[in-house]
């Protein structure tokens, strides 16, 4: 059967990279003893897949992979039986069912939702001028940025790929932003701050934000050109 | 709907986020490791950071720290954490901005422990030693440390000749640590509660056997260099330290629950180490005579350990440690029940130092791949002249025997492994390395055409001897790097002169550095200086090629005004007194001096389980020595 997880993954585990995630999850399903299904041949692995690979740095509460099993306690006997396979800082959310059919989380990433805000003793002095410019900023219809490709660079519209923000003013300012995610086209949340500091004469190093990723999306509509958006694990059902 | 909630997780990390993001592999100093142990430090009485001397990726990979880290922990007045080499993007930042070095777990400054102990497996570690200590801003020497300082203690190999880094270190502890460590916190927590000088716990150390402390034994020399004396200075210190050794590998404590790093580790495996010691005998090898006598772990311990480990770890391979695994007594049960238990759960074997033999290869073609496995000897010299000076059992006759076995099961690649500079090395020996390699070539084209896998491909690697204290060979000379590279280019030019030289490759390993390990090697106090010396001008990681600079250490030796050929190059006299001489290693010296003149007749000396040849290790009243009275499977 296929399984979905959800997982978490803040505090020190923030500086491990992709590759290294996707061993870690090898070793924990296993100390965790979930009969998983594995390829063939000499060096056996499980059938492991996971949505949209996460930056070094960056937090996430919404990080998902499907897996193969032979078979499944509950979705809240999984969940427990894994946290005490983890380490602080990974944390198992949910584990649900998939139809045998449904696409990987892979190939199935549509979009996902990020919070940007500056560290501590960082950023613009004036935190409410700054999100206005922004704000102003987004409101274009058009935003240009130069790509760097293998064969030099091209200009990209990343406008389109920004589907919804939410500047949030106050005693705890953040940029909210919804961005196409996935492996045809994907925005890194940053760029869209990056262009903004170009456009506005603004010089802020990219390791004075603090990004936290909070869900991922999957497309579920039928119709060629609009979003239906849902979050990855709504494709499963919780096993009872 | 776009989502809004925001769950920040406060870390607190020595290093703040911004050096974190751009510094290669942040995961390195970070700990939280899967089965790593924190405690609030407040609630015990002992506080011990251990060191590998090298950068993460290394370290985790070293069984004793493992086993040691486990040992610790598991007492719960004492809270053991790690420190590694900060890698030199790090150090140069940590320089620049004043960061005081932190041990990974807990991100507490090294300096605030109560021990710092440093395992020394190789001589090329020694800066990185220094490095650690001074970013760790405790002094350099032992002499210049005071109570806000922890004790400083190294253990490991390179402890068996500790004289060239002697004065940076409070104590060493000699042999292997699971029998008196105990002995040594205990000691610590009485002291710390009498609230003693420092000099009174090395005092109180010193007592407790197979611990060395450097500033209670004063050196003379002679004018020719060579040491005079070699005494204590102090009533607690002993004469001559012996080595510690397990004598019940069974019961001895193992690390159930090891360490599982982030990052992928050199070792990313389970290891089972089967049994302590060889019953060889080769003459250049160190660990064949430190580590005796040959002590085996019971093979239902060994069972069970594998099962554990694997659960507790999630590993998805399994390995043996030993220095040569086929002697283990019970090895085609243990890995018979491997097969199975691994079978089972998807698991890979890997099974080094296996001599090749037809039950190797059945083994091996049931848990590699045999065309992308090769299979490995290691002849270490060309000719069986030379095989027997270095009392090497291997003839020709096994290897191609070996070979050809192995080639009719499929394999086709072989790595041959040879030593060049060994006493009483001609260019005949030399030229018998590519000439070995040559008939295993043609044993492999023996097979008809289209029965065989392709073309077969034979690497050849040579490194060049070096003579390390505690070994048979500890009073053989050492050449030049020029000479080192003459020895290496008859061997490349003979290979090339070869029918099948297309299926021969040949690498060989720098000259310079093996230069200066031999220097380390069998270095007295006089080298602590310069290492000192090169240490300031910025020399790290010298066991990494890209590191090395061989020019400073020339430069740095000259300035010191220390000779690196009398290490190297000269000769030495039969009854020479060595810096190490004060170490009782179980085997004697005159067994030593008796293996030497053997060696030099082209004698051959049997193995252990063959007959006792008297080494001395039987003192220890264990192992192998005592095999016939001791049940075995």
């Amino acid at each position: 059967m296929k399984i979905r997880m959800q997982f978490a993954k803040y505090g020190r585990m923030l500086y491990i990279g992709h590759l290294d995630v996707m061993r870690y999850f090898q070793k924990a399903l296993r100390r965790a003893e979930v009969p998983m299904v594995f390829t063939k041949g000499f060096s056996p692995h499980p059938i492991l897949s996971f949505a949209a690979p996460l930056g070094v740095g960056i937090e996430s509460g919404a990080e998902y992979a499907d897996l193969e099993v032979y078979e499944s306690g509950s979705s809240a006997e999984m969940i427990e039986k894994l946290n005490r396979a983890m380490v602080p800082g990974m944390e198992i959310i949910d584990w649900r069912q998939i139809p045998d059919d449904a696409p990987n989380a892979m190939s199935s990433v549509a979009a996902a939702d990020y919070c940007l805000t500056f560290r501590a003793g960082k950023g613009p002095e004036n935190m409410d001028e700054y999100l206005d410019g922004l704000e102003r900023f987004l409101q274009n219809e058009s935003i240009l940025i130069e790509k760097k490709t293998k064969k030099g660079s091209r200009e990209l519209d990343i406008r389109p790929l920004i589907y919804e923000y939410k500047l949030q003013k106050g005693d705890e300012p953040a940029v909210f932003l919804q961005v196409c995610t996935g492996s045809v086209d994907n925005l890194k949340p940053e760029l869209v701050l990056a262009a903004y500091h170009d456009a506005a004469g603004l010089t802020y190093p990219e390791n004075d934000l603090f990004i936290s990723r909070l869900e991922t999306y999957t497309n579920v509509s039928s119709e060629e050109g609009k979003r239906n958006l849902v979050p990855l694990r709504e494709i499963g059902a919780v096993i009872q | 709907m776009i989502t809004t909630k925001l769950k920040k997780a406060p870390v607190r990390t020595a290093l703040p986020e911004e050096i974190l993001l751009q510094i290669e592999k942040p995961a390195r100093y970070l700990g939280n490791e899967v089965n790593a142990v924190n405690k609030d430090r407040s609630k015990v009485s002992v506080s011990f950071c251990m060191c590998f001397p090298d950068v993460y990726e290394i370290g985790m990979s070293h069984l004793g720290i493992q086993i040691l880290y486990d040992m610790f922990n598991r007492r719960e007045d004492t809270y053991c954490d790690r420190v590694y080499s900060p890698w030199t993007d790090l150090d140069k930042i940590m320089r620049e901005k004043d960061i005081p070095l932190f041990a990974v777990e807990s991100q507490d400054p090294v300096r605030s422990f109560d021990f710092l102990g440093i395992t020394l497996q190789y001589e090329m570690c020694y800066t990185n030693v220094l490095q650690i200590i001074d970013l760790s801003k405790i002094p350099l020497r032992a002499k210049d440390r005071t109570l806000e300082d922890p004790f400083v203690i190294g253990g490991g190999p390179c402890t068996y000749n500790p004289e060239p880094i002697a004065p940076f270190f409070d104590l060493f502890y000699m042999g292997e640590g699971e029998t008196q460590y105990d002995a040594l916190l205990e000691a610590y927590k009485t002291w710390k509660q009498s609230g003693g000088s420092r000099k009174e716990f090395l005092e109180m150390a010193a007592e407790i056997p197979g611990i060395y402390v450097p500033q209670f034994y004063d050196v003379e020399y002679k004018e020719d260099g060579t040491l005079k004396s070699f005494t204590p200075n102090n009533v607690h210190a002993k004469p001559t330290i012996t080595k510690e050794v397990v004598m019940d590998m069974t019961s001895a404590v193992y690390p159930e629950k090891p360490l599982v790093p982030h990052i992928r580790a050199v070792q990313d495996r389970v290891v089972l180490e089967i049994q302590r010691g060889c019953i060889r005998g080769c003459r250049f090898c160190q660990a064949g005579m430190i580590y005796r006598p040959v002590r085996e772990r019971d093979v239902e311990r060994l069972k069970e350990l594998a099962v554990t480990m694997l659960a507790n770890t999630g590993h998805e391979e399994i390995s043996l440690s030993s220095l040569s695994s086929s002697d283990y007594s019970c090895l085609p049960e243990l890995v018979n029940f491997l097969i199975e238990e691994c079978r089972k759960k998807n698991i890979n074997i890997s099974l080094p130092s296996l001599r090749i033999d037809a039950f190797s290869l059945d083994v091996m073609s049931k848990v590699q791949d045999v065309k992308k496995s090769s299979l490995t000897f290691a002849p270490e010299a060309g000719t069986q002249r030379l095989r027997d000076v270095i009392n090497k059992g291997l003839t020709e006759e096994v290897i191609l025997q070996g070979a050809g076995e192995a080639f009719d099961a499929g394999w086709n690649h072989v790595k041959l492994y040879f030593m060049l500079g060994l006493p009483t090395e001609t260019d005949e020996d030399r030229r018998g390395i590519p000439l070995l390699a040559e008939k295993i070539a043609e044993r492999y084209y023996q097979i008809p055409k289209d029965k065989r896998n392709g073309k077969c491909q034979i690497v050849i690697s040579t490194s060049f001897f070096i003579p390390k204290p505690f070994t048979p060979l500890q009073w053989a000379t050492m050449h030049t790097p020029s000479e080192y590279l003459g020895m290496a280019r008859v061997v490349n030019h003979t290979m090339r002169e070869q029918l099948n030289q297309k299926s021969l490759k040949y690498n060989w390993h720098e000259a310079d550095v093996t230069v200066l390990e031999g220097v380390f090697a069998r270095g007295d106090r006089k080298v602590a200086d310069v290492i000192e010396a090169a240490y300031r001008k910025g020399v790290l990681f010298d066991a990494w090629t890209e590191n090395f600079d061989y020019k400073v250490w020339v430069d740095t030796f000259e300035e010191c005004g220390v000779s690196m050929d009398f290490y190297t190059t000269r000769p030495r006299d039969l009854d020479e007194l060595f810096p190490w001489d004060f170490i009782d290693t179980g085997v004697t010296k005159e067994f030593f001096k008796r293996e030497w003149l053997k060696a030099q007749k082209e004698e051959t000396t049997r193995n252990c389980r063959q007959g006792c040849s008297g080494c001395g290790a039987m003192k220890f009243g264990g192992g192998v020595c005592f095999e016939n009275t001791n049940a075995v499977c």
